[in-house]
Formats: structure tokens, C-alpha cells, sequence
């Protein structure tokens, strides 16, 4: 062997160890700081009181389900994403007018640092319990709905009831949408519009039976939505 | 003495069947506190966590009048198949994908408890 070759050898050998400890170590944080609140195994639940005793969202599917840079990014800077947390009826009390968020019984997410959260977020971009809905799906940029995107998910979906589309506009039970491209892959969004129930039996978001055209039209418009400055709008 | 044998007989079922009576009330207290109350409230009054921004207001289930003019039948098709189904608000969603034929016959009668009424007044 050369010394070229041997060089190389090294690198390889340092590279292959280095880029296994980031594993571990996302595994690791993952199991002694996230399990706690987020189902790292699956299924997801069968029964309300597993629902109801949900404390964030399943992570189990984590590669199917998010961008990986956005969950590096955002694991560095938690921001809520679910105005009233999970689950949502945990959260609420009765208002003046009508129920609201509980705020004192939220808690803020855990802060990771950046080394921390590029392991855990590799860790979570190999999660693919859910693969073969995934590979369901065909994402068609073309789509676009313009004007109807809207139209679409507020006045023929009736989806602005549970979400919000805009920093205080919308729906509390569910996730904010305006970021969700943002967050998640297009073919999950796709899938999920598709069938909610295929990937959580039972999640509080209904099954519309939004035809393939209207999801793919749906889907661009919150791509399209997520593409805003809303920090900037604020 | 044959009257006591019938008590006895009505007896031993009413005890058998209470559970499986009061099982079925509960999962559709549960099931209405789990997927109704987002819009339709804690309270089942139509003022739940989301309808601040919505174009029309969900039922208030405490309403006897107006679920008075509703039939069984046509809350079954409603809670099962979306507002749309009879020309109602496409924000009431259909719900079929989530709860059984079953499960929906409960809620049904759960509503008939929370209005205290029923189809005709």
C-alpha cells in the first residue's frame, strides 16, 4: 500500500467513526431527552387514552415526515408550532366568549445546541417507519392554484377551521400551516391530506376525500404560503 | 313465585347489560370530548377553541329548538358525512374515516342528552 492509499484509508476510517458518534449521539439525546415526550418506536395510538396521553408529536416517522434542515434549524430555535400543544384538549379552558388556549399549562421545547441538534437531526431523517406512503405519493410542482389555493383550503375544505394560515388567523386545534412546507416534506403533506388516519387512526383532523388534483393544488399553496416573511409581518 | 322467578330473570340481565350501557355513554362523552368540542366547545354551546375566525358558527348542541328540528337520521348523516350532506356549512367535516357506524349512532343519542330533547320537541 502507497502512501496515497494509506492517507485515504485513514480519512475514510476517521470519517466513517466520526459520522457513527453523530448518530450515537443523536440516538442517545433522542432516548434520555425526547422519549419522554415524543413516540420514538410507534405505533401510533389506537385508543383515545394513548391519544390523550400523547405529549408531543410522533417521531417514529420523523425521515418520512420532515426536512431535515428545518429540523436542525428549528431544534436550535423552538418556536410553537401548535398553538394549543399537544394534545390540543389538554390545553384548553373555558372563556369568556369561548374556550381558549390554557397558555399556563404549555411548556416550552427543549433548546439543543447546534452539534446536538445536527446528530439528532440525522438521527431523525433515518426514521422511515412510513416509507411505503411515501413512496405513494408523486409531487406535482405544476400544480399551482394561484388566487384558489386559498379559496381551497378555507371556503371549499373548510381546513381554516383547525389552522392557521396566517400569524393569528385561523384555527387553533390544529398545526399552523403558514410554515408547514416549511417543515415538511411535500410528499407527507400529500399523503397526510390524503389520509389522515393512515398515519395516526386517531388524530382529531377528519378525512375530507380531497380528490389528487385539489391535494396537489393544496399542497403548492402552502408551499407557496410558507414561502412569506412572517417574522418580517409580525 | 312465578313473579319472582321473572324478577330474578330481569334482575340478572339489567346487571349483566349495565356495564356494556354505561361503556357505550362513556365512549361517546369521550369521543365528543376528543373531536366535537374543538369547534363545537367544552361546553357543547358552539363556542369552542376555533370558531373566532370562522365564516359560520357551529350548532350549539345545549340548543334545544334548533336540534329539536333535526331527525336522528339526519344527525347520523351530518356527524358521518360533513354539513354539505345536508346543506349545512362544509366547516361541519365528515367524520366517517374516524368514528364506526356505531360509534356515530352514540354520539347521536349523546346529542339527544346535551340538547335534552328530541327530534319534533
Amino acid at each position: 500500500m502507497d502512501y496515497r492509499s494509506m492517507a485515504v484509508a485513514i480519512c475514510a476510517f476517521v470519517l466513517s467513526t466520526v459520522t457513527g458518534a453523530i448518530a450515537d449521539d443523536g440516538a442517545n439525546i433522542l432516548k434520555q431527552r425526547c422519549a419522554s415526550c415524543h413516540d420514538l418506536q410507534g405505533p401510533a395510538p389506537a385508543t383515545l387514552d394513548q391519544l390523550w396521553a400523547r405529549k408531543g408529536p410522533d417521531l417514529f416517522y420523523a425521515g418520512d415526515k420532515y426536512r431535515q434542515a428545518w429540523v436542525e434549524e428549528w431544534l436550535q430555535n423552538p418556536q410553537r408550532i401548535r398553538p394549543a400543544g399537544e394534545f390540543y384538549r389538554q390545553h384548553i379552558k373555558p372563556g369568556d366568549k369561548r374556550d381558549m388556549v390554557d397558555e399556563s399549562t404549555l411548556i416550552e421545547h427543549i433548546k439543543l445546541d447546534a452539534a446536538e441538534a445536527k446528530a439528532v437531526a440525522e438521527t431523525l431523517a433515518a426514521m422511515h417507519a412510513n416509507e411505503s406512503l411515501i413512496k405513494a405519493e408523486k409531487f406535482d410542482p405544476t400544480q399551482t392554484p394561484g388566487p384558489m389555493g386559498e379559496m381551497l383550503f378555507d371556503k371549499i375544505y373548510g381546513c381554516m377551521a383547525c389552522h392557521q394560515i396566517e400569524p393569528g388567523y385561523g384555527g387553533l386545534s390544529g398545526p399552523e400551516v403558514y410554515t408547514a412546507a416549511r417543515r415538511l416534506k411535500p410528499e407527507f403533506m400529500l399523503s397526510y391530506i390524503r389520509s389522515p388516519q393512515a398515519w395516526d387512526p386517531k388524530i382529531w383532523m377528519p378525512n375530507k376525500h380531497v380528490p389528487d388534483l385539489n391535494i396537489q393544488k393544496i399542497v403548492n399553496y402552502l408551499i407557496d404560503l410558507s414561502k412569506e416573511d412572517w417574522n418580517a409581518k409580525q | 313465585m312465578q313473579s319472582n322467578k321473572y324478577r330474578a330473570f330481569l334482575l340478572y340481565w339489567v346487571v349483566m347489560l349495565l356495564p356494556t350501557i354505561a361503556l357505550a355513554g362513556e365512549a361517546a362523552e369521550r369521543n365528543y370530548n376528543t373531536y366535537c368540542i374543538q369547534c363545537h366547545g367544552m361546553a357543547g354551546n358552539g363556542a369552542g377553541l376555533n370558531v373566532r375566525d370562522m365564516s359560520v358558527q357551529p350548532r350549539d348542541h345545549t340548543d334545544a329548538k334548533s336540534m329539536e328540528a333535526r331527525s336522528d337520521a339526519e344527525l347520523f348523516k351530518v356527524v358521518k358525512e360533513g354539513g354539505l350532506a345536508i346543506n349545512k356549512s362544509v366547516l361541519m367535516p365528515p367524520w366517517g374515516d374516524t368514528f364506526t357506524d356505531d360509534e356515530i349512532k352514540d354520539l347521536v343519542k349523546y346529542l339527544r342528552v346535551l340538547c335534552k330533547c328530541k327530534h319534533g320537541g
